[in-house]
């Protein structure tokens, strides 16, 4: 089949109803290629129609969620599901492309999917104006793979164990491939993961730790940079005055109020800096987030989606499973295997180590867990060998809150494994393995000893 | 929504204006100047072949901003081109491609003016860019005709107008950037771990003094002051003592680490936690701050450099030179200034910010004053000649490209003697053949496997009998010219990225040519 040269009109093409739509996709995917593996890779009418037939979930349709839509539609996809919760924004007109300014206000899910399906004629996406953990496991059984192009950890957490917890080894087709983009200013990766079977995203977690929170004494008493004369009207002057019922965070006369209060704290002690967008930027965690660079990453994502669904050549899996895109100066790629770890809470087969020192009570142990690399939790309920605390139900919370102010060392001992659960991040148990990191004698026992003499 | 944003503080109430709500999540990275230099510009595309890259690059630069953007094409859509692009839809068919590609990019933006100029013998290339010095940057993809390229050559010295080309086919692409002349670039973004530059082995005399009146009696402080006396004060003050005894400063690593010992070791750890957090902070910063700071390989090749007499009289040329004199008399770069956070009184570290900007102020002074002697400096600007002084260490000079048949034959080998080493040094295999073996169908997009083979033996008489050669140009034969859209997405977002660099002055951009491939996901940047 040859190609219509089209550089002047002076070199004639073929007549466009010879040239049939998909003819460069099936360039790759009828033709075998130097480095597609044999074993794999079928020519035949059957194998190319494949793909047809393939249910694709999209978790998110925002900025890289758009991308990976119009990618997938192009890449002979027909069976698509988008899914997400939120509602546009005019911020997000700057890359999510999909959307119009008439559209500000309306599910993204909805419009995105509306708009791809009347481009590309032949594709049908469902849209799920809704939460991932809105759905069960029998939805999420039914797709062949999952793209996720999402902002936050958590919620990536949450579908990784939702896979983990999937895969059953007695039925192949309950191992779906999850693939995962994530970008920041000209930055970004990719990484392609399958379930119980390479490394996972909480075994990547430590790639990507929290900035460290500033400590409260610092907003309260000796603030430095126009950042915590922020987090103090976040935090502590909006707690204390109540200017509105609740912390509407895109309520511009909310950030207004905030803006004028930290602009006057900062004016009290001679902080230069504080305007209105770095209000915002703080108050709201404000990833700078281009165009471009969820093209590079959404593309990326869906060129290894379109290879793992046709086999038309390697992809990244099994070995290779991460590329980190950096565009900031010149261009650089790292791409690498990232390795499964044993001691992974979800899809290892060992609790994870976890220094802690015993003489903290529960409460700031719970506390610590939110911004360790390697936990990451925020709202964990916790099981030793008894329940230690329940967020809820509750009456359970009720019952176990008096162990928060008992010390870590009276509860468990050096060496002891603990379940710890949170909701938001689906239903498997996080299993870590406590290293005391000092001696630790309890005033019970001093207690104890004393009244005995 | 043409107004030009000066004021980055908006009147309160008010909150931002309707463009600086649209672009908020861009002018966090380039700011308003940036932003005012992306509207002033003008991008034509030359498009070709299947026709997808060039579109999906416009596509990144409508979403942002761009001011105009034309479509030379002479293109009719095809069956072929619904496949592949999607800025085009079943109206489209047989219509010409660049007017209708023109019109559903535009919908992405109303602040983007779009215009389509349909190719044919009445409007060939030549004539679109017959003396017409109205675009910023120019776009065209491959396959294109040779006496075409000529045309844009021109062109680019002309107009002295960047260039790019693009070429996506099948999995592969590359693109390569043609800068009129050397580019020079002051705001570069360097990572803020980087740019902390406290000079604390060279402290000026007002610092000094400030640090020994903070711990002149350090042992006798109370332990609120003890706690917080800020770790850059804590440095210098166990410099002073290190200096006494050893009558040099620590250089080695050995010195460096029994020096952060003796950091540690002036901690007080007879209170509830143990310790001082302070004290941590400067054991910490000892190994990156406790040394003489060196003039980076970019700032030297800006200093070692002698610009042409037309460059010379560029503002940055006059500044650079200045700010050589400069480093020349003190040995050092201006100051940039600014102070990382780190735990203090308030009062205390805002009497420390305030001595490091006055330090920055004088040595920006002292620039302005050999500037404005220069017999062309008399209308730089101060606030270049401040943010010159601020990005000092990190300014950045990219050489043009100039056309030289030997270099690619003398890179070949010795990527090819890498590829050799390649399993000793864990070091992934070079993409060049790649790039040679798409660029062999620059003209003739349908060529084969031996067609390709044959033309890269011509620089590179080797490539016939080298399998990977053998199998990257069957890859490519496989594409027959067709573009994938994942590859010609992922290759639109990296040249968008470039484009934007180069028209906001910028961040960095390539030097020249970016390969990707998208068989192991990765990308290599070569010199070509």
């Amino acid at each position: 089949m040859s190609q219509p040269l089209m550089v002047s009109a002076t070199i004639p093409g073929p007549s466009p109803a010879m040239a049939s739509r998909w003819q460069y996709l099936d360039n790759v995917r009828r033709h075998t290629g130097p480095f597609t593996d044999p074993d794999m890779f079928d020519t035949s009418e059957a194998a190319v129609a494949q793909i047809e037939k393939m249910k694709i979930l999209v978790i998110g349709a925002g900025g890289l969620g758009c991308e990976i839509l119009k990618n997938l539609a192009l890449s002979g996809f027909k069976q698509i599901h988008v899914i997400d919760m939120d509602t546009i924004d005019v911020s997000n007109l700057n890359r999510q492309f999909l959307f119009r300014q008439s559209d500000v206000g309306k599910s993204k899910a909805e419009c995105a999917a509306k708009f791809v399906e009347k481009r590309v004629k032949g594709v049908s996406i469902t849209p799920h104006n809704c939460k991932i953990q809105d759905k069960d496991e029998d939805f999420y059984m039914q797709f062949t793979l999952v793209i996720c192009g999402l902002d936050s950890i958590e919620a990536r957490r949450w579908i990784n164990s939702t896979l983990v917890d999937l895969v059953d080894e007695e039925n192949q087709d309950s191992l779906k491939p999850l693939i995962d983009g994530g970008t920041e200013g000209f930055k970004g990766q990719s990484r392609v993961i399958y379930p119980t079977i390479t490394s996972c995203i909480e075994c990547q977690l430590d790639m990507h730790a929290p900035r460290a929170a500033v400590p409260l004494c610092t907003l309260a008493t000796i603030p430095r940079q126009p950042e915590h004369c922020i987090e103090w009207a976040h935090i502590m002057a909006w707690e204390q005055e109540k200017p509105f019922p609740k912390l509407d965070n895109d309520d511009p006369e909310h950030i207004t109020w905030l803006y004028k209060k930290a602009l006057a704290r900062a004016q009290e002690f001679n902080i230069p800096g504080v305007t209105y967008s770095l209000t915002q930027g703080v108050v709201k965690n404000i990833i700078p987030a281009i165009a471009s660079t969820n093209a590079i990453i959404a593309a990326s994502c869906c060129n290894e989606a379109f290879k793992i669904a046709t086999n038309t050549n390697p992809s990244l899996g099994a070995q290779e499973n991460y590329m980190m895109y950096s565009g900031n100066d010149s261009i650089y790629t790292y791409t690498f295997k990232h390795e499964k770890k044993d001691d992974c809470p979800v899809c290892g087969n060992l609790a994870r180590g976890l220094d802690v020192d015993p003489n903290l009570t529960l409460q700031e142990f719970i506390d610590s867990l939110a911004a360790r690399p390697e936990a990451q939790l925020k709202k964990p309920s916790i099981r030793a060998q008894k329940t230690l605390y329940m967020q809820s139900p509750e009456s359970l919370r009720l019952q176990t809150a008096p162990n928060l102010d008992k010390k870590i060392g009276d509860l468990v001992s050096n060496g002891d494994e603990i379940g710890v659960t949170d909701p938001s991040l689906g239903r498997v148990d996080f299993k870590y393995k406590l290293r005391f990191t000092s001696d630790f004698v309890s005033k019970d026992k001093l207690t104890t000893n004393g009244d005995a003499n | 929504m043409t107004e030009v944003i000066t004021d980055p503080t908006p009147p309160i109430l008010h909150g931002p204006s309707d463009k600086e709500k649209k672009y908020d999540r861009q002018l966090r990275l380039w700011a308003a100047s940036g932003q005012q230099a992306l509207e002033d510009a003008h991008i034509l595309l030359l498009n070709s072949g299947s026709g997808a890259v060039g579109v999906e690059t416009l596509k990144n630069l409508v979403l942002p901003g761009i001011g105009q953007f034309t479509i030379a094409d002479a293109g009719v859509v095809t069956e072929a081109d619904l496949g592949v692009n999607f800025f085009l839809d079943e109206d489209s068919l047989g219509n010409s491609r660049a007017e209708c590609c023109v019109k559903l990019l535009q919908e992405l933006n109303p602040d983007v003016k779009g215009h389509w100029l349909p190719l044919q013998e009445t409007l060939t290339v030549q004539k679109v860019l017959k003396n017409d010095a109205k675009y910023t940057l120019i776009i065209y993809t491959y396959p294109i005709e040779e006496t075409d390229l000529d045309f844009v050559q021109e062109y680019s010295i002309k107009h002295k107008v960047p260039v790019i080309s693009v070429h996506s086919s099948g999995f592969y692409s590359y693109f390569r950037t043609y800068l009129p002349g050397n580019f020079p670039i002051v705001d570069t973004h360097p990572d803020s771990t980087a740019t902390t530059d406290l000079r604390l082995l060279t402290p000026w005399e007002e610092l000094s003094k400030f640090s020994s009146e903070l711990t002149g009696d350090i042992d006798n402080l109370s332990a609120h002051e003890h706690g917080h006396l800020p770790y850059l004060v804590i440095l210098l003050h166990f410099l002073e003592k290190w200096k006494a005894e050893h009558r040099s400063l620590p250089s080695t690593y050995k010195e460096k680490t029994a020096f952060r010992s003796l950091v540690t070791a002036g901690a007080r750890t007879d209170n509830p936690e143990g310790g001082e957090e302070n004290f941590d902070e400067a054991a910490a910063a000892v190994l990156k701050t406790i040394s003489a700071p060196t003039l980076s390989s970019s700032v030297k090749a800006v200093f070692d450099y002698e610009p042409n007499e037309l460059e010379a009289k560029s503002n940055f040329w006059i500044i650079a030179s200045a700010v050589k004199q400069f480093y020349e008399k003190h040995k050092q770069l201006p100051l940039p200034g600014s102070v990382p956070d780190m735990k203090a009184q308030s009062t205390v570290y805002v009497r420390l910010q305030n001595i490091y900007k006055k330090k920055a102020r004088q040595d920006v002074a002292e620039v302005l004053s050999t500037v404005r002697a220069h017999p062309g400096g008399k209308d730089v600007d101060e606030t270049e000649v401040e943010s010159f002084c601020k990005n000092a260490a990190f300014i950045k000079l990219i050489h043009g490209s100039e056309a030289n048949p030997e270099s690619i034959k003398t890179l070949t080998k010795s990527e090819a003697e890498n590829d050799a080493n390649a399993e000793m040094t864990m070091m992934p295999l070079s993409l060049l053949p790649i790039y040679l073996s798409l660029h062999a169908t620059s003209h003739m997009s349908t060529a084969s496997s031996s067609d390709i083979l044959a033309t890269i033996d011509q620089v590179y008489p080797d490539a016939s009998t080298t399998p990977r050669y053998v199998e990257i140009s069957q890859e490519v034969a496989r594409a027959k010219g067709g573009e994938l859209h994942n590859i010609s997405a992922l290759t639109g977002g990296m040249v968008a990225q470039e484009v934007i660099k180069i028209i906001t002055k910028q961040y960095i951009p390539i030097d020249n040519t970016c390969i990707f491939d998208g068989i192991t996901s990765r990308t290599q940047v070569l010199r070509i």
